[in-house]
């Protein structure tokens, strides 16, 4: 018997979407507000089933866009139902105010993204563009490498966005097709200890506008107002309690992370960042979901061969996990940071900016540099992976960066 | 639809403000009216919800609120998705246990701009999804929570800052979209239109709205005295004065059914007392300019347009 057996899951072929419906047919979620968009098409469709067939106490509701499915979901939350949305790209964009209001409202909704790149030229394949211009809405972001990681990730965010230290809305990003449409095995636990995992959401106590303490929800016996208007006098110190909410995230997404493994035997680094033969590495790329399983592959040949490459995937990219970061890239003389989306105009990709501001203090004498890649679903591959720690290679030989910004795997 | 409560003006009295006073609305403000009229018709538990305009800005300036009830507002454009998303969550909630109410009402609220404009795709698919809320449309005819923009229930003529009396175009060139109409055409088992001068009227409507099961959809004229630059005092006076010209009739469509209500019924059996557009243009600064010689076909064009409005209602009521 083997020790997955032994805590009763069992394995299933799952595509990335059909591992987020199944995550949440058994979070004994409330309110689902969907509209379909590719590739996160697979995540409504089969919950679409899991409602017809009656295999879920969930209402379901096909709104007529993204931004009401949004808004459902928020209002629904307000009442104190636990909801679920899922979109991509075009479909992220249409909620971006909806996005806002979510976390101002401190609405704890959770949302799979199908991570697809933006028009124009329209593409309806993998990149970080959707998500990345999200990056300052008030969600916890939160990138999965597999399937398996899309799975649990989604059974956490219940737990992280619900807890009363934290009541902000969680993003949970897999990469298009990669993920979406990828048949991986993946290990899922029995129904009823998922139920006990995610539990019933409680209500925090707060103050309504007659000084009477009232649970934190829409309820006719103890009225509140949400979502007012909120002037010069107020309005800056509920934008500091969402951002103090943020910066207590980390520590509850650890906690959250780590009794999950207690129940699942699976493990994600700390739950913000996962490190990959890190420890006495001199060059390291840095990336998010998927690809970082390509990278892995890299280093492991690189590492059979005497190079001593590592690698650091973010998994929370909100709250970035600076500490974490800091810490990971202590010893290394060389950083590639792996963007896949691009900040027009600026200076690199929005990880670069994060990841090389983060290090500005701590490690000021580290070479990092950025490469952009992947950009609609262009394949990042082994051997572009390769050139990159090559590139780093020659850094610390020369001690001298040529391009601080380069594209990867453009066709020239 | 029977309801055991008798609508008397003593009891309408009698019950509770639930949006109260000390809000910030203007003087006049027809819309803060509608909202305490409407709010008197509420039958137990209930919930509302906002479009952004006017009557959430002055009713929530934190940490004040207006509502003795519990109130949301999210945004602009979709109100009916708010409602939505509140009527799902009680409605799965109290199947697990876990909601203690027998019932809760769903009143949605949006202006004009939240309603024939921004809002009515969201409208559209919750009343298609069949949600069980009723939707208010306090209808002040411009945007004039950012300064009286025109909207698509701005009536012709009508001078705001983005439709002015200029020489050439002088106000709105363009007709009101029949918003009540297009509800009704959604094939929803209850769309009414409401005027606060007839207050036990629309409140007996706000009550039928919330009895129905399913969407229900109440469109409520609401002068606004800074944008239809009116004497603050006639806010009401004229609520009934576009009632009495028939720029604004009284109706019911039970599932589909249209039905003429008694004040504008009268208007049908007695049109001798229908009075000229002219009278209710002329209480209002926003129609000025077409009281201009060169401008004035413009009243007989207002006036042909309420007539023809007035005879396909006729119509669709099998009056003579």
């Amino acid at each position: 018997m083997t020790a997955i057996q032994q805590k009763g899951q069992k394995v299933i072929a799952l595509n990335g979407d059909e591992a987020v419906a199944y995550a949440v047919k058994q979070c004994d979620v409330d309110v689902v507000a969907a509209y379909p968009i590719t590739p996160q098409t697979i995540i409504v469709e089969k919950f679409s089933e899991y409602v017809h067939d009656g295999e879920v106490d969930t209402e379901f509701i096909c709104t007529e866009s993204e931004h009401s499915a949004l808004t459902c979901c928020l209002t629904a939350a307000a009442v104190g139902a636990r909801t679920f949305t899922a979109t991509a790209s075009a479909g992220l964009a249409l909620m971006h105010e909806i996005l806002y209001v979510t976390s101002g409202c401190r609405a704890p909704v959770v949302m799979a993204v199908a991570n697809r790149a933006l028009s124009a030229p329209i593409n309806i394949h993998c990149d970080h563009s959707d998500s990345m211009v999200e990056r300052d809405s008030g969600w916890i972001q939160v990138y999965a490498e597999n399937n398996q990681e899309v799975y649990d990730s989604i059974i956490q965010a219940f737990r992280i966005a619900e807890h009363a230290e934290v009541l902000l809305p969680i993003l949970v990003g897999l990469d298009g097709f990669f993920l979406s449409h990828t048949l991986e095995n993946v290990c899922v636990l029995p129904d009823e200890v998922v139920r006990n995992f995610v539990s019933q959401r409680q209500f925090p106590l707060v103050k309504n506008h007659e000084g009477k303490l009232v649970p934190f929800k829409l309820d006719p016996e103890n009225p509140i107002t949400i979502g007012p208007l909120d002037l010069q006098d107020y309005y800056f110190e509920h934008k500091r309690q969402q951002e103090e909410a943020m910066q207590r995230a980390p520590e509850i997404i650890k906690k959250i992370h780590e009794e999950y493994a207690e129940i699942s035997g699976r493990r994600y680094g700390n739950g913000l960042v996962e490190t990959y033969r890190l420890e006495d590495a001199e060059l390291a790329t840095i990336c998010l979901g998927s690809t970082a399983g390509t990278v892995k592959t890299v280093v492991d040949e690189l590492r059979a061969k005497g190079v001593r490459a590592g690698l650091l995937r973010i998994r929370a990219f909100r709250p970035l996990p600076v500490q974490d970061i800091i810490e990971a890239l202590r010893n290394v003389k060389a950083i590639a940071v792996m963007d896949r989306s691009c900040s027009f105009g600026g200076y690199g990709g929005p990880v670069f900016h994060e990841i090389r501001h983060a290090l500005y203090d701590s490690n000021p004498h580290t070479h990092t540099v950025n490469y952009i890649y992947g950009l609609g679903g262009r394949d990042m591959s082994q051997h572009m992976i390769l050139k990159i720690y090559q590139d780093l290679e020659m850094i610390i030989k020369t001690g001298r960066t040529e391009h601080l910004v380069q594209f990867v795997g453009l066709r020239e | 639809m029977a309801s055991e409560w008798k609508f008397t003006a003593k009891e309408i009295a009698e019950r509770p403000d639930l949006f109260m006073s000390g809000h910030r609305a203007c003087a006049g403000c027809a819309p803060a009216t509608v909202h305490r009229l409407v709010l008197k018709a509420t039958r137990g538990p209930t919930i509302a919800t906002n479009a952004t305009g006017c009557m959430e800005v002055t009713s929530t300036i934190y940490p004040f609120t207006a509502w003795k009830i519990p109130w949301i507002h999210t945004a602009f454009e979709n109100a009916a998705a708010n409602a939505s998303g509140i009527e799902a969550a009680l409605k799965i909630l109290r199947k697990k246990g876990r909601l203690e109410y027998e019932h809760v009402d769903v009143i949605a609220f949006g202006g004009d701009g939240g309603t024939f404009d921004i809002g009515i795709q969201a409208l559209s698919g919750a009343v298609e999804r069949g949600h069980d809320f009723l939707y208010v449309l306090y209808d002040n005819e411009a945007y004039m929570n950012t300064g009286i923009q025109r909207s698509g229930g701005t009536p012709l003529g009508a001078w705001t800052t983005t439709s002015p009396a200029g020489r050439k175009i002088p106000g709105k060139p363009q007709l009101k979209k029949p918003i009540a109409d297009i509800m009704v055409a959604h094939e929803m088992p209850y769309v009414a239109t409401a005027s606060p001068a007839f207050w036990i009227d629309l409140i007996k409507k706000v009550r039928r709205g919330l009895e129905v099961e399913g969407p229900a959809f109440l469109h409520v004229i609401a002068p606004c005295p800074r944008g239809w630059r009116s004497d603050p005092s006639k806010s009401i006076e004229i609520s009934r004065i576009a009632v009495e010209t028939c720029i604004f009739p009284l109706w019911e469509a039970i599932d589909g059914e249209y039905n003429l209500s008694a004040p504008s019924k009268l208007m049908a059996l007695r049109p001798e007392r229908k009075k000229t557009v002219k009278e209710y243009l002329k209480m209002q600064g926003r129609f000025r300019h077409l009281f201009k010689p060169e401008f004035e076909h413009l009243t007989g064009k207002i006036q042909e347009t309420v007539d023809r409005r007035w005879q396909k209602l006729l119509k669709r009521c099998n009056m003579p």
